[in-house]
């Protein structure tokens, strides 16, 4: 007992000593503070640190940015707002960046977001969705890559106009991100399509879809058509109980995300054929700026990307060149940078708007296939957010002032 | 909504109620028999189907299926015997719940060990081999293995039933739900029956989980949802009653399956949906029960257990030595920011452990020497985050106003469920305490316009002269010491004596003319308003607050930070509180797998201190100076 006491007091001296002790401070590289919900939200953002380690790589093995090599110090947020907080603060504080980058979940995010103007860091919101983040509550110091929730319900929208059905039922998470999705989706639908009709909606809660009775009640609505926002599990349950159920059956169906290999993989042979969607068909792109990150991808991790991969790994190529571009990491002169920077990622040339500083990388709109008992995508092409994103005046309107 | 539509969202309901009900049945029993609050109950749960994916994908067919269901089913139930032998068997002596801290531990640690095994990726399993399509019912497709499902849910049901009736090992059980001192004292082997209905209740979540994977993914996310379900099940059933939660899986699946049907309903002009609703149905229903029926559908009232635990010491106020080390300790953090001159982030991370210590002892005030197990205290701390947060945001209030609120609503809250929360006791307080705190957690996810939803309330920044970290260093360190001496100075005071009288014993204290539920009430204000204030001061140092502040999550945090320092002693939440934050921060930057460090960590921690943090160190000073 009396050595398990020791081991006891041990640990806990041992725990406490860690958390003094600092990390060796590199002169001679530009840090970047990296942080994330790596342990709620693993099926993303596993691929996305793949993908950002492989970037930070290429950029390092060519010399670095500005004769600097780059350095991640990368943090798990606590898949909460306060946590993720106090750990930007650590970041700041104690391991001295005054770049930020990451988050996934947009309460997180914004939190990061509320954080960078409040403390004037320089923050390159990563994954989350949340138009809050670049417009009701966006800041001088915020700029956002992945394709917004706006954008990507604008981006489904000619197909969803072209299907010409009038009766739609709406299924979508209850937290904002589907909230946001479908108030969107009802907005620009209603413009082009006065006499449309919502005959019913489901917002099960957020990873807890009881599928079959949303299933059952979507069918017993009888629509025409169906605009979903579900993801992961919840897409998952979705698909295969609407599937023995026949809800799907001769309708058409408006998917967000469904195509990205995170979700639709998982569904394996069971891929709901037909549904329009946004995601990334990876097998199937063959433009040169993709074909050379997969080739590097494939080699480097014996396995293929997912969205999340091409996440990560656009952040940290955008990061190299905005602070290429201002010549230095100084808060301001990266902010200016950033305003009006081009990228080329493996989607291709994109850029960060000056007027809300939202990324114009795009998404691919297709639809769903099946080839080799596996899901993919037919029919897609690559939709740039700079044309379906609301003008720099109107935008204006939706931001707070500087 | 037609009477067909409804009809068959009632018979889909059935089959979701058997899976609610397969998770809940185990709990039910383990708690029954040990009075242990099994945390890892969805874990095994998850497991269940992470293995049962394993052997249907790897073996295939017909066999891997539903042999694996049956494989599973073992296999879990072995890893339960194990739990049980080789963890809480060292721990049954320890102060009542602090079994719930190891298991606590167990889901960190299963979490990892389920990601580092299976990986990250969602994996759905095949569908059942035999039931894969769907009959005609009413007009509309019924698949054919939730009708397999409705019927697997009594049948279970029913083979517990009997076991429980008519074999010896069940006749045991149920008299060692009744009296297990008694059960022991009658000769009968104690452990062997612990062991084996731990690995009982654990076959069934097992099984549970087995049977799910036709129907959903295999996610690391399982684990929380189906403790919640079951928690939930189990207390509106009533604790220990295999027929009450099968009874009450049903009503909280009915309920779902009506909501669901009803959609979006027009009452006039107003259109209100009737989905959003299954957010919070089943923490409804359990606060409806709760309050009608305190001891749950079917259950029985607790019987009181003589505790197997060392009897608690009376407090005592602190010896000059403590009260010194105290001081210095005061003194030291008075200087911190002087001594952390080179190391801001030291000041950051105090301000979380303050809160943290705030949070901790205002729970420790109701659960140590009130008794009362709030299982919702982030209710609290989340009226308080809010209450700050909204006068800031929609009345412009200034910093003191909104630390004024925060308490205040808090209070109020605490005020409200306390009265009801009070006419309970044991289990049924904490899981009252816990649906009032998810009733308050949806509805502030719920209410876009007021509370920002799911996204929260943004630019909640403290105003001059605290706009300085230093500064509001100092606000916070004046609060929490503040507000631990007042708690302090409560329980030293006639109002804590009789509030400890009330816990010890109701009856006596009742006799000599104590109010028991008055004075338990005012207690759960008092530990409210001051929760209140940690959330207060929550808000400002984030900037930012969100519904988490109100989540489970933190309630289970605030347990956790109790126990781990000693609920029977005044300063082992303090400890706890400082502990857990201290450790959590740390840990998360270390490794990828921080949860089961940190669960490992506390494994540790629970096995040495089985009385916790300060108890334990109290226990070494005593025996230290008994043998010199």
């Amino acid at each position: 007992m009396t050595t398990a006491r020791y081991l006891g007091s041990l640990a806990i001296t041992g725990a406490l000593a860690v958390s003094f002790a600092h990390g060796a401070l590199a002169q001679d590289t530009i840090k970047i503070g990296e942080l994330n919900s790596y342990k709620t939200q693993t099926a993303f953002l596993d691929p996305y640190k793949k993908g950002w380690e492989m970037a930070i790589e290429e950029i390092n093995a060519k010399g670095g940015v500005l004769g600097k090599k780059l350095e991640i110090v990368s943090r798990d947020d606590g898949s909460n707002p306060g946590d993720a907080v106090r750990v930007a603060d650590e970041l700041v504080t104690r391991e001295g960046v005054n770049i930020l980058t990451g988050t996934f979940l947009s309460n997180t995010g914004l939190a990061v977001t509320e954080f960078a103007g409040k403390k004037k860091v320089f923050f390159l919101a990563a994954e989350p969705l949340t138009d809050k983040i670049t417009w009701q509550n966006g800041n001088k110091y915020t700029f956002r890559l992945r394709t917004q929730t706006y954008s990507q319900v604008a981006m489904l929208l000619p197909d969803a106009l072209a299907a010409k059905k009038k009766r739609w039922a709406l299924v979508y998470p209850n937290y904002e991100y589907g909230q946001t999705a479908v108030a969107a989706f009802k907005e620009l639908m209603k413009a082009k399509q006065p006499d449309i009709e919502f005959v019913t909606e489901q917002a099960p809660p957020l990873g807890k879809v009881d599928a079959g009775a949303v299933a059952q009640a979507i069918d017993d609505a009888k629509p025409d058509a169906i605009f979903n926002v579900l993801f992961g599990a919840d897409f998952t349950k979705l698909v295969r109980e609407g599937g023995t159920r026949g809800t799907f059956k001769d309708r058409t169906v408006v998917s967000v995300l469904s195509g990205e290999p995170e979700y639709l993989d998982p569904v394996k042979e069971e891929a709901p054929v037909g549904w329009i969607v946004t995601g990334y068909p990876w097998d199937k792109i063959k433009t040169p700026e993709h074909t050379a990150f997969l080739t590097a991808y494939q080699k480097k991790y014996n396995d293929y990307p997912r969205l999340g991969s091409i996440v990560g790994y656009t952040t940290m190529k955008s990061l190299a060149a905005g602070i290429a571009k201002a010549g230095s990491t100084d808060t301001d002169k990266l902010i200016t940078a950033f305003e009006g920077l081009k990228v080329d990622g493996p989607f291709g040339p994109f850029m960060y708007r000056a007027s809300d500083h939202q990324s114009t990388l795009g998404a691919y709109v297709g639809k769903i296939a099946l080839e080799n008992g596996k899901g993919t995508m037919s029919d897609f092409k690559y939709v740039d957010a700079a044309t379906v994103l609301p003008g720099d005046a109107e935008v204006k309107k939706l931001r707070p002032a500087d | 909504m037609t009477f067909s539509s409804f009809l068959f969202q009632a018979i889909n309901g059935l089959s979701s109620a058997s899976g609610l009900f397969l998770v809940a049945a185990g709990l039910s029993l383990i708690f029954g028999v040990t009075r242990i609050v099994n945390i890892a109950h969805g874990s095994l749960y998850m497991l269940g189907t992470y293995i049962a994916y394993t052997l249907a994908t790897k073996v295939g067919g017909g066999l891997g299926f539903w042999g694996g269901i049956v494989v599973t089913a073992l296999l879990v139930g072995l890893l339960g015997a194990a739990i049980e032998v080789l963890l809480l068997r060292r721990i049954y002596r320890a102060p009542e719940l602090f079994q719930l801290l190891a298991t606590f531990a167990l889901v960190l640690v299963f979490n990892d060990a389920a990601l580092w095994i299976w990986g990250a990726e969602d994996l759905l399993g095949p569908r059942a081999p035999g039931l894969q399509g769907s009959i005609q019912l009413l007009g509309r497709r019924l698949p054919e293995y939730d009708i397999f499902l409705i019927f697997i849910g009594p049948f279970v049901l029913w083979l517990l039933h009997l076991g429980l009736a008519k074999t010896r090992f069940g006749r045991l059980m149920r008299a060692a739900t009744q009296d297990r001192e008694m059960v022991g004292a009658l000769g009968v082997n104690q452990a062997m029956l612990f062991t084996g209905v731990f690995a009982l209740g654990a076959m069934l979540a097992g099984f549970g989980g087995a049977l799910q994977i036709a129907r959903e993914p295999a996610t690391l996310a399982t684990d929380l949802i189906a403790i919640g379900d079951a928690f939930v099940v189990v207390v509106v059933g009533g604790m220990g009653s295999i027929s009450g939660a099968y009874l009450a899986a049903v009503i909280i699946a009915e309920v779902k399956a009506l909501c669901i049907g009803l959609g979006v309903v027009h009452f006039g002009g107003f259109a209100v949906n009737f989905s959003k609703l299954t957010l919070v149905a089943e923490f409804l229903v359990m606060a409806i029960v709760l309050i009608a029926r305190p001891y749950g559908l079917l259950g029985r009232e607790q019987v009181v257990v003589r505790s197997v635990a060392e009897p608690e010491e009376p407090i005592r106020p602190a010896s000059s030595a403590v009260k010194i080390a105290g001081l210095v300790l005061l003194v030291v953090m008075v200087c911190l920011p002087l001594i952390a001159k080179n190391s801001p982030y030291t000041l950051v991370l105090s301000i979380d452990v303050l809160i943290a210590v705030l949070f901790a002892t205002s729970l420790h005030f109701i659960m140590g020497p009130g008794g009362m197990h709030s299982f919702g205290h982030a209710a609290y701390f989340g009226l308080g985050t809010y209450g700050a947060a909204l006068l800031v945001k929609w009345l412009a209030a200034p910093m003191g106003i909104a630390l004024l609120g925060a308490p205040l609503l808090a209070a109020a809250g605490a005020l409200l469920f306390g009265w009801f929360a009070v006419r309970l006791s044991g289990v049924y307080l904490a899981m009252l305490t816990l649906a009032f705190a998810q009733i308050v957690w949806a509805s502030v996810f719920q209410w876009e316009e007021l509370t920002g939803g799911s996204n929260g309330i943004l630019g909640v920044w403290p105003s001059a002269p605290f706009d300085s970290r230093n500064a509001f260093y100092f606000l916070t360190l004046a609060l929490a010491v503040i507000g631990v001496l007042l708690l302090r100075r409560f329980l030293f005071a006639p109002f804590g004596y009789t509030m400890r009288a009330g816990r010890d014993s109701p009856l006596r204290a009742e006799a000599i003319g104590i109010n028991v539920k008055r004075i338990h009430w005012l207690g759960f204000a008092i530990a409210g308003a001051v929760c209140g204030v940690a959330g207060g001061l929550f808000a400002f140092a984030k900037g930012s607050i969100s519904p988490d502040t109100i989540g489970i999550g933190r309630s289970i945090d605030g347990l956790v930070m109790v126990l781990l320092g000693g609920i029977q002693t005044l300063s082992g939440p303090i400890v706890g509180a400082s502990v857990f934050a201290v450790l959590q921060d740390t840990i998360m930057r270390t490794t990828d797998y921080w949860r089961a460090l940190l669960g490992g960590i506390i494994l540790l921690l629970v096995l040495v201190f089985p009385s916790g943090i300060v108890g334990g160190f109290i226990k070494l000073v005593s025996r230290r100076k008994a043998t010199s």
